[in-house]
């Protein structure tokens, strides 16, 4: 394989970026939904609810705008997947439409049966929408059915084969890990300690699905590891994922809350990383004929847009981490109710 | 059924839903700007409790604003695929800078905004305020550029491939300043404000006819009548250019919105009225050769109208119609409510005016039926064109999206939505029988 640098790679390392960020922040509020149930403190509930309260809606513009993106930059693949894919997405749209208002109504009204209500829809539709988001990259990775014109020509069962579910409950493996290290960083006391138990487990989870995606990765989806196999260097980022994993229960040990929550980070990240590296430069695999591939080739908008892209990035982006970051900084610590809190 | 219709539906009834929300943050926004710049100014307790208030019911709008949103952002792949490929070049990339310059700021400094009133000091705070309703703007200023790229197409070309033709970008800027981009934002921007200072009204003269919060509800509805003054008139100009565009770019729209079927003859402007279209004649009460006046400054001078377009290229003209006159119909009635506020402020007998306290309670509706209206308008009248005149709506549906499928995510929609509507009233009711919280008088600003 030879690769130039040029404006298509870029967009596809930028789109990677973005869902890259996608995954590591909206990731965690994810998991924190996905962990909801598992205290029945209506206190607890509420901490952990806040505790994402301020950045939860600035962590769903990453999927916003890497779709947009997307749209801008690789149209086809816009196109295909989201029409191919279409009521996995409706679904997907539902559970982010249900996780977002259940944390809007859940505290407004003080009733028992609404507050459940909402407790539980927060939950199944952060489960559902992990889910669902590693299911989409499952098949992703495991190639879809496409014909001359480029249209999905599978089924929506078909998107549940075993393998992109696998990558999907790794999915909220992760997620949940990732949220257990947030909600341990946000809170004290009681709910702290409980939190610490939870992610000895999700890590126990997270580790054994990995394990399994792994595997049969390497025994049914070769083409993942054909670079990997060309370019022995880039084995060093399954093998960065695994330190930084391990890394996680030396820091929580330690009492290094922010250090360990950066680790879970570093993971979600590797992930990506290793998913970027095994499709290159497909976007979407065609299976059973790979020359039906949308590429970043042959899927792109045109040079002019591209550059067009890259420059209202190039302005866009550093403003909106600069900020982000600013506003994190200031919701940094121990979260605590008061009468504007949800 | 016909997946095409489906497929619009679906879209008419998620941008109908979502569009409640957008104008109310907008609107809001400014007028947040101003409560808490005059809190800043003043340092009136009175000014912080406004402010507070006001944002506890921004937040709620928002939150359903961003829930029913996400959807738009992905609906033009899932069911509009052939369309996204034909202009994803051109129109993606407005739509990505929706999300880098508009989504991320006010999502950001929203959480300041709602949660960080102990966190910073009152000018950042003021300052996240401003951010917000700068994002909420900016978001407005790329969606209606996406939006009227698809009524005035400007600045591509269309380039053919081997598998298939699409268009792609020549002049970037000539897309965004497109013909109808600006007059159709600033119409749009002040319907929003519209919607934000007549909402304002209404739970003020609810306050006042109830006889309590008196002291935040006067100051509260001479805030929002500022705005409906100034956005209601506003509207009526932005209204005017607007239509001079459509005349001017899309002739066969502004038929449709006035009836007008000759040809090539002087028009005039119907107050109200019923287009059959089988036989081409409006039955109402017209103003003879005021169309033609207000498009040429010549009440003599001809207008195009549908008979020179050939059948297939016409839009439905009565929908577009009353559509089209609901909308002027309840902008002129806003415009009246507001200076007759104005005038009775002045005069210094509004808030005892009981009776336009009564009507300023339900008026909240005009401006929201307004916009919905007004797209509408511009929407249907655009047909049977996705991108006027370059691509047919029906060509632009995902090829790959079944009936069933179209039926159940539909279905799904519908029930949902119809779910989010009730109890978002619900919720907004009762936070507005709650009103401002005592204790957003004497909480400290900054405690840190």
């Amino acid at each position: 394989m030879t690769m130039a640098l040029d404006l298509n790679v870029i967009w596809f390392g930028l789109v990677g970026v973005l869902l890259t960020g996608y995954a590591i922040l909206d990731g965690f509020d994810l998991g924190v939904g996905a962990l909801h149930l598992l205290t029945r403190k209506d206190e607890h509930r509420r901490l952990m609810i806040n505790a994402i309260g301020p950045v939860w809606d600035g962590n769903e513009v990453w999927l916003v705008t890497g779709g947009g993106a997307l749209f801008a930059a690789f149209p086809e693949v816009y196109a295909t997947v989201f029409s191919g894919f279409y009521l996995a997405f409706m679904l997907l749209l539902c559970m982010l439409i249900f996780r977002a208002v259940a944390i809007e109504f859940r505290s407004k009204q003080p009733m028992r049966w609404w507050r459940q209500m909402w407790d539980i829809s927060f939950s199944v539709a952060s489960i559902g929408g992990s889910l669902l988001l590693g299911v989409a990259f499952g098949n992703i990775i495991w190639g879809v059915p496409l014909n001359g014109q480029r249209e999905f020509v599978g089924s929506f069962l078909g998107l549940l084969n075993p393998y992109a579910l696998l990558v999907g409950v790794t999915t909220v493996a992760l997620f949940m890990m990732h949220g257990a290290i947030y909600v341990v960083l946000k809170t004290e006391g009681e709910l702290h300690e409980k939190a610490r138990g939870w992610i000895n487990n999700t890590i126990i989870f997270f580790i054994i699905c990995y394990g399994l995606t792994t595997m049969a990765t390497l025994l049914y989806v070769p083409h993942m590891s054909q670079h990997m196999r060309a370019y022995p260097v880039f084995f060093a980022v399954p093998v960065l994922t695994m330190l930084a994993v391990a890394n996680i229960p030396r820091e929580i040990y330690h009492g290094r809350d922010f250090l360990a929550f950066l680790s879970s980070g570093a993971t979600v990240a590797g992930l990506m990383a290793l998913v970027a590296i095994g499709i290159f430069p497909n976007l979407v695999l065609s299976r059973p004929n790979p020359e039906l591939s949308l590429t970043i080739y042959n899927a792109a908008s045109s040079p002019k847009t591209l550059t067009i892209m890259l420059i209202i990035a190039a302005i866009g982006v550093p403003i909106v981490l600069a900020y982000t970051s600013s506003i994190y900084y200031i919701f940094r610590g121990k979260v605590k109710l008061d009468p504007m809190s949800y | 059924m016909d997946p095409i219709l489906l497929s619009r539906i679906q879209f008419g009834l998620t941008i109908s839903f979502h569009y409640i929300f957008p104008p109310l943050s907008i609107g809001l926004g400014v007028i947040l700007v101003l409560m808490e710049g005059l809190y800043l100014k003043t340092r009136d307790p009175l000014f912080q409790q406004m402010t507070r208030f006001w944002v506890r019911i921004f937040g709620l709008t928002f939150a359903l604003g961003v829930a029913t949103g996400v959807v738009m952002e992905f609906q033009f792949g899932t069911n509009w695929a052939a369309y996204s490929r034909f202009v994803g070049d051109v129109f993606g990339s407005a739509l990505a800078a929706e999300g880098i310059f508009a989504f991320f700021l006010e999502s950001g400094f929203l959480a300041i905004l709602l949660f960080g009133w102990d966190k910073v000091s009152p000018r950042v705070h003021m300052f996240s305020t401003c951010m917000v309703a700068l994002g909420a703007h900016f978001s407005a200023v790329w969606i209606v550029v996406a939006g009227s790229w698809m009524q005035t197409p400007a600045g591509f070309h269309v380039v053919q491939s081997a598998l298939r033709s699409r268009a792609e970008i020549v002049d970037f800027w000539a897309m965004v300043f497109n013909p109808s981009a600006m007059v159709r934002l600033t119409h749009t921007v002040l319907g929003a404000w519209q919607a934000a200072a007549f909402f304002v009204l209404s739970v003020s003269a609810f306050y006042l006819l109830e006889r309590r919060h008196i002291k935040f509800a006067r100051a509260s509805m001479k805030i929002g009548l500022i705005v409906a003054v100034a956005a209601s008139l506003g509207s009526l100009v932005t209204g005017h250019s607007s239509g001079r565009v459509v005349a001017r770019y899309q002739p066969a729209k502004l038929a449709a919105m006035e009836g007008h079927f000759p040809a090539s003859a002087p028009a005039g402007m119907y107050l109200f009225g019923w287009v059959n279209e089988a036989d081409q004649r409006v039955t109402g009460l017209s103003l003879p050769g005021m169309l033609s006046f207000l498009v040429h400054g010549d009440t003599t001078k001809p207008v195009t109208g549908l008979t020179a377009f050939p059948p297939q290229d016409r839009p439905p003209v009565n929908p577009v119609f009353q559509a089209f006159h609901a909308m002027v119909g309840i902008g002129m009635v806003l415009i009246g409510l507001a200076l007759l506020g104005a005038f009775l402020w002045w005069r210094g007998t509004l808030f005892e005016t009981r009776w336009l306290l009564w009507i300023l309670v339900f008026a909240v509706l005009g401006p929201q039926a307004a916009n919905q209206l007004g797209w509408f308008t511009a929407e249907v009248g655009r047909q049977p064109w996705i991108v006027y005149g370059l691509m047919r709506t029906a060509a632009g549906v995902s090829p790959s999206v079944t009936t069933g499928q179209l039926l159940a995510s539909l279905a799904l929609f519908t029930l949902i939505y119809l779910a989010l509507f009730v109890l978002f009233i619900y919720l907004l009711d009762q936070k507005i029988r709650h009103g401002p919280l005592a204790d957003d008088l004497d909480v400290a600003y900054h405690r840190r």
